[in-house]
């Protein structure tokens, strides 16, 4: 597990929480870029295409679905791992629909945050996946 | 809904209520049927009888007037024979013996009935005789008879006996000449006619007829009413020329119908009887039938009144226990629903300071991870796990939380019950060591596995004996039995020998909200049970008495209920 070369970008509105997220990726050498709403993240991805986008379902604005949708369409390749509250399963479903890799609930699980994260990179190419 | 619910429970609970309901109904339904028949019955009724009796009175009435002219005649017959006598013959002639023996021989032959013929001249002595008594030169002035006969001119008399112990009757005819002589013609006859004619009119057996006078003495014998000239024990009906029918009573107490009618030129009166019961032994016979029928009737009318009664009521009774089971689930749903969305709404904002906590605590691990002579380490290391273990019991509690608002999503999986019943002892098995409980297993060893889900059933398990366990004393016990109920259902009791519950406690034990642990419940448990046992198609139920114990029934269905 390479975790030195992933680039990763994590989409919270709650602030404390990603920011959090972000420094204990770094710990484990994950380099992660953070921003906290849909258009900035939008930004972010035209400035610099990502490998993995942890996004967030649930934020004021620009909902993660419609992120997710438009990331998927101009970005096939990326994979988007959906953190969703919990009970909010239905949501995760629907991200699957739209070509969600994952969805996790909060709390989280850190490790099984970086597994999830591992084997979507590791995904090969135009592998189909539930 | 409260309103109505009260409403619908008052009335199911006063079942008062329904046999009113019932006997009104019944009373109703029976007064708008039996009132139209028991009236055209009475008409009925009367009106046949009313006919029936006109029916008999008409022939009693003419066989009456017939019997009367024959009578009349025969008199009339008679009279007119002395009378041609006394105006053919001049007194001269008629008082030689010889002469008058001769008018005498004639008159037998041609007319029955006749026994002496007899002249008297004005001053009532007997000028001449014929007939076989000894009356010649009698002086009859000081009797009455003379005197009616001076008066009217003819007379009939009543009936007596003669010297021949045989009754007898006179007819007496007065003639007066042109020249203003007169004299009269007295001539005996004998009743056996009138007794040819009574009994040529053809009486049934029963029945009566007889000639009375006036005063009340019988002229001829009578079957019923004594023999000649004893007196009619009754007083005859007022009675004219005209034959007339009455219904009265006589002295032995029969009712009869009694047709009378007065015999020209006589003092006599044609009496006909006939017995009310004989005339009326087919009207008996009908109106027998009439209410045999008649109560066939009514007793088949109350019969169906009632059954249709009672499948109406039972009907309504049915109704209104289902609206009120309706009500009573609607309401219930609709509290949880509320609480669901209420706890849900909890656990989703609880949800995201809870990742923060999660988040940071881990940091610090991290951190201390990466620096090995962090002061203190061990000590902070002790505090950061006890706040994981924390977020990881609130994790657990939304979870919970979300899982009542969602009803929990249901994984069903083939599971033995018995095995699930020992899991969730073991949960309990220390603090009932420690208070002295008996566990006492009474479980079926061939109950067959069922498809239901494990996480949820184990919750239902684990509320009851939660609860049974508080309910019993130290040293209390607790026993669990499961059995094979049949090919749908196995079936689970926990029964306790704890304090119980009070009817009222029972009826609202699961009501969110209805607690008896004071600040210890939420009041929620044994509504989430509920909620549990019937969304996996089951039932349960609850049998308790306060102070003696409680037994909760759990009926579980051996494959999962579709919905």
């Amino acid at each position: 597990m390479d975790m030195n070369t992933w680039n990763i970008l994590l989409v919270d509105d709650e602030v404390d929480f990603i920011v959090t997220l972000a420094e204990r990726l770094e710990l484990r050498g994950v380099n992660a870029r953070v921003v906290h709403d849909g258009e900035a993240a939008l930004k972010a991805v035209a400035d610099n295409v990502p490998q993995v986008i942890v996004l967030d379902v649930m934020m004021p604005g620009m909902k993660g679905i419609e992120v997710l949708q438009k990331v998927k369409s101009e970005h096939p390749k990326v994979e988007v791992i959906l953190l969703t509250g919990q009970g909010k399963t239905r949501d995760g479903i629907e991200g699957m629909r739209h070509g969600a890799f994952a969805y996790l609930t909060k709390p989280l699980d850190l490790e099984e945050l970086i597994r999830t994260i591992d084997e979507a990179i590791r995904l090969p190419e135009g592998t189909p996946h539930a | 809904m409260e309103a109505i619910k009260a409403d619908l429970a008052t009335v199911i609970n006063s079942p008062d209520r329904y046999k009113l309901l019932r006997r009104k109904i019944v009373l109703l339904m029976a007064l708008v049927t039996l009132l139209p028949l028991l009236s055209l019955a009475a008409i009925n009724y009367y009106e046949h009888q009313n006919s029936m009796s006109a029916e008999i009175q008409a022939p009693l009435r003419s066989l009456v007037g017939k019997a009367k002219h024959s009578f009349e005649l025969f008199l009339a017959e008679r009279t007119s024979t002395i009378s041609f006598i006394a105006s053919a013959y001049s007194f001269d002639e008629l008082s030689n013996d010889a002469n008058l023996q001769r008018i005498f021989q004639v008159m037998r032959r041609e007319f029955t009935g006749f026994v002496d013929l007899g002249l008297i001249d004005t001053a009532g002595n007997q000028v001449s005789y014929a007939g076989p008594y000894d009356l010649k030169d009698r002086n009859y002035t000081s009797q009455d008879w003379f005197h009616q006969v001076q008066f009217k001119g003819t007379y009939i008399s009543d009936v007596f006996l003669g010297f021949r112990k045989f009754p007898h009757v006179v007819i007496a005819v007065r003639h007066t000449t042109e020249s203003g002589q007169s004299w009269i013609l007295r001539a005996t006859l004998d009743t056996m006619h009138f007794d040819r004619i009574i009994s040529a009119m053809g009486l049934e057996p029963g029945s009566d007829a007889f000639l009375v006078s006036r005063n009340g003495i019988l002229q001829t014998e009578s079957r019923r009413y004594g023999k000649v000239l004893d007196l009619l024990p009754f007083d005859l009906p007022p009675t004219n020329f005209e034959s007339n029918v009455q219904s009265i009573r006589d002295p032995d107490q029969n009712d009869i119908y009694i047709a009378s009618a007065f015999i020209a030129d006589s003092d006599f009166a044609l009496v006909a009887v006939k017995l009310k019961p004989t005339a009326f032994s087919t009207w008996y016979t009908v109106r027998l039938d009439l209410l045999v029928i008649f109560v066939t009737g009514v007793i088949f009318i109350f019969m169906a009144v009632y059954r249709l009664t009672s499948v109406l009521i039972n009907r309504l009774q049915e109704s209104d226990e289902q609206r009120l089971g309706a009500i009573h689930q609607m309401e219930h749903s609709q509290k949880l629903s509320s609480i669901g969305r209420l706890a849900a709404g909890v656990a989703h904002e609880i949800n995201n300071p809870l990742a923060i906590i999660n988040e940071k605590a881990g940091l610090m691990r991290d951190i201390m991870g990466l620096r090995p002579d962090f002061p203190e380490k061990e000590k902070f290391s002790k505090q950061i796990e006890s706040i994981l273990r924390s977020v990881d019991r609130c994790r657990g509690i939304t979870h919970r939380m979300l899982g009542f608002a969602k009803r929990m999503d249901v994984k069903i999986e083939v599971l033995d019950v018995n095995a699930v019943l020992e899991e969730t002892l073991g949960f309990l098995e220390r603090e009932a060591q420690y208070r002295n409980v008996e566990l006492r297993r009474e479980l079926s060893k061939n109950l067959p596995n069922i498809a239901t889900d494990h996480g949820q059933i184990q919750q239902v398990f684990l509320n009851i004996l939660n609860n049974a366990l508080a309910a019993v004393p130290d040293g209390g016990r607790i026993v669990l039995s499961s059995w094979n109920v049949d090919d749908h259902y196995v079936a689970i009791s926990i029964e306790d020998n704890g304090c119980g519950m009070s009817e009222e406690t029972a009826k609202n034990m699961f009501e969110p909200f209805f607690t008896t642990k004071k600040e210890k419940g939420t009041g929620l448990g044994m509504s989430i049970t509920y909620g549990i046992v019937k969304r996996l198609g089951g039932e349960i139920k609850v049998e308790s008495k306060l102070n003696e114990g409680t037994t909760m029934t759990i009926l579980l269905p051996k494959h999962p209920v579709e919905g």
